[in-house]
């Protein structure tokens, strides 16, 4: 927990009294501006949080293209069958009366000098401070074979929605005894356990309705995050179902076929009657756009989330590099909370506190055996160091898995209430 | 605002005692690591390429239980230590390369230990980063020792803020729901602010068992405990 000079002197001016905004505003307008781009976990909430707590001082404008919001977590159940598409849709109905202006389109360019987001629709917005969180887009040509077009033959499924109903229904309609094949991502990337939990789903749904299908996962990584729970879990529910082909046999090297629907791993052939082509990860095309990226990502200061490329942009979630946190929505809320307190602070005055994260990833690997792995963090000067944490146990009682599994339900309805209102 | 001047100038102190006291000893420079491996470079490798030498490589040591590497010829009472539960960590590490022989006695590792507390932290950061990062596997070991748990009991004798409290709430209601629901996690809203520090404590130190309450409260000083009691208990109003 270190301290910065922006902490300091938010907390002075508190402690002074004074409620005059410290920053003095480009064109004299009176209220400050703050431009939140993308409603996902970290736009919402850090939108959310500074419409309400400054009570009107502050107008909050989000920019987010889709009317409904799917969240990427708890999207693999809905594959699995334990939720509806309906339960992870979400409107911005109770973010607007909350006092934010929700914009429905897309942002496409960003003028730093000018402080102003420019929209697909024509319209030009200004800011005070702008909020980027447009969460991850894929680096072409990561999977040699796939790109967009190919998306219906191989979905993603990795940005929730049309995507993962597309998905279930290649799944729920695959031939007896057929093969569904995932093409797992590199580091980093959104959701450490993400694919994982989606091969558990996967395989609880085949063997409800297509016991004799098989499951094979090419991975460019040697291992990857719940790895011993994972394994234990798909030995025991799905016993010589998930052929999982790391990095050491060749788990890297893959190419796709969409048209013959074919994946060819380390020089083999297989035919997919189901592949789910999850590409290497860059930061939401905006954050490129307004220059704030160093290679895939962009670089922030732990202590707001600020970019290190600009003092009035800050990003959040997964388009940014802040260090140990791993790309989740958990995270992405977590430091939107940071972000807001300090970007309120140097609007209006407001106290600012020492940046605090932390982040819980539950999984379900089958009916109600859940499993979490969780940290606390702090921001140092070089990034967000993790300094605490824990992991389920392999070999955990019934009852505890069902805890944790009921526990993760309500941390949806907990977030999801948090991030939309 | 006429209230708070006098509790928040206490709170602001009780930050840079932390930030003062922690920042030397707890977190080491990896780039000065470097050069002090350098001493450790004669036997052990580190990093994209790295192989047995006379030491075994040094690649993903932290959270690796000693003498674990099954192409590698251990010492025997390396191999003891290994069976014996011994697992590389910070403090291990710490406490390994300050005396060697103070943790496996028959070691074939003829180095007489880093000396100079600065130097193991610099060393120890920087073999950290051939790790698991936890950015990408999140169950990876930690890159920072805590600060916050080696707060003065001195300092800690405040009023809750409430406003800092409903700051550090931020964390709570990302699971426990402001509004009072109860399905999966329990409601934590209008609860009396004495069961409120009690529970928190009890999770601090360890008497309740969940997971993640024991690592949110052991993260939160006795003074943000008071503030999220404040907070919570102005709810109630």
């Amino acid at each position: 927990m270190t301290l910065d000079r922006r902490t300091f002197l938010g907390t002075s001016a508190a402690a002074a009294g004074t409620l005059a905004a410290p920053q003095v505003l480009a064109d004299g307008h009176a209220k400050p501006r703050v431009v939140v781009v993308g409603g996902g976990a970290g736009g919402a909430t850090a939108a959310r949080y500074i419409a309400r707590d400054s009570k009107g001082e502050i107008s909050v404008t989000l920019i987010e293209p889709t009317r409904m919001y799917y969240t990427c977590f708890f999207s693999n159940l809905y594959l699995g069958g334990f939720k509806e598409i309906g339960d992870i849709g979400h409107s911005y109905g109770a973010l607007a009366a909350g006092g934010v202006n929700v914009v429905h389109d897309w942002a496409v360019g960003v003028d730093r000098d000018a402080r102003t987001v420019a929209l697909a629709g024509g319209a030009t917005v200004p800011y005070d401070k702008l909020i980027l969180s447009p969460g991850i887009d894929f680096v072409e040509g990561a999977v040699e074979g796939w790109d967009l077009s190919a998306q219906n033959a191989m979905p993603h499924a990795y940005k929730a929605g049309s995507q993962s109903e597309l998905l279930k229904a290649q799944l729920m309609a695959m031939p007896e005894g057929g093969t569904f094949v995932m093409v797992a991502p590199p580091n980093p990337f959104r959701c450490p356990p993400g694919p994982y939990e989606r091969v558990s789903m996967v395989a609880h749904l085949l063997r409800t309705n297509n016991p004799t299908a098989k499951i094979i996962v090419a991975d460019p990584k040697p291992k990857f995050s719940k790895m011993a729970l994972f394994q234990e879990g798909w030995a025991d529910h799905y016993p010589g179902m998930i052929d999982w082909i790391g990095e050491d046999f060749g788990g890297g090297n893959v190419s796709v076929d969409p048209g013959a629907m074919t994946v060819t791993i380390d020089g083999e052939e297989t035919k997919a009657d189901v592949c789910n082509v999850i590409p290497a990860m860059k930061a939401g095309r905006i954050a490129g756009l307004a220059g704030v990226t160093e290679g895939n990502w962009a670089p922030v200061n732990a202590a707001d989330m600020s970019s290190r490329a600009d003092p009035d942009i800050h990003v959040l979630g997964d388009s940014s590099q802040q260090g140990d946190m791993p790309k989740s929505g958990f995270s992405a809320n977590s430091q939107a909370k940071v972000c807001a307190n300090a970007v309120r602070g140097a609007l209006t005055g407001s106290k600012v506190f020492p940046a605090r994260f932390s982040n819980t990833c539950w999984s379900l690997i089958a009916p109600n055996d859940g499993v979490k792995v969780g940290a606390t963090y702090e921001a140092t000067p070089e990034k967000i160091a993790k300094i605490d944490g824990f992991i389920s146990a392999t070999g955990e009682s019934a009852e505890l898995r069902k805890a944790t599994y009921e526990e993760s339900e309500g941390w949806y309805t907990g977030i999801t209430t948090d991030m939309l209102g | 605002m006429a209230s708070v001047p006098a509790r928040h100038i206490t709170t602001l102190a009780a930050c840079l005692v932390w930030a003062g006291s922690g920042a030397s000893a707890q977190t080491g420079d990896a780039e000065a690591g470097e050069a002090v491996f350098s001493k450790c470079a004669g036997c052990h490798s580190v990093g994209p390429g790295a192989k047995h030498r006379i030491g075994p490589l040094l690649n993903g040591l932290f959270g690796r239980r000693a003498a674990s590497l099954e192409d590698f010829r251990y010492s025997r009472s390396f191999r003891r230590v290994g069976a014996g539960g011994l697992e590389w960590h910070a403090d291990t590490l710490d406490a390994f390369l300050e005396n060697p022989r103070a943790l496996a006695s028959g070691t074939r590792m003829s180095f007489r230990g880093l000396k100079d507390a600065q130097d193991r932290a610099n060393v120890i950061a920087y073999l950290r980063g051939f790790s698991d990062d936890p950015s990408d596997i999140p169950e990876a070991d930690p890159t920072r020792q805590g600060s916050e748990r080696d707060l003065d009991p001195a300092i800690l004798a405040l009023v809750g803020d409430p406003d800092y409290g409903a700051y550090l709430s931020g964390e709570c209601i990302t699971c426990h729901q402001a509004a009072g629901g109860d399905d999966g996690i329990p409601s934590i809203v209008l609860w009396p602010q004495e069961d409120f520090v009690t529970a928190m404590h009890a999770y601090k130190n360890k008497t309740r068992k969940h997971p993640v309450m024991q690592m949110v409260a052991g993260r939160l000083g006795d003074e943000e405990i008071a503030a999220l009691a404040a907070y919570f208990g102005q709810l109630q109003e």
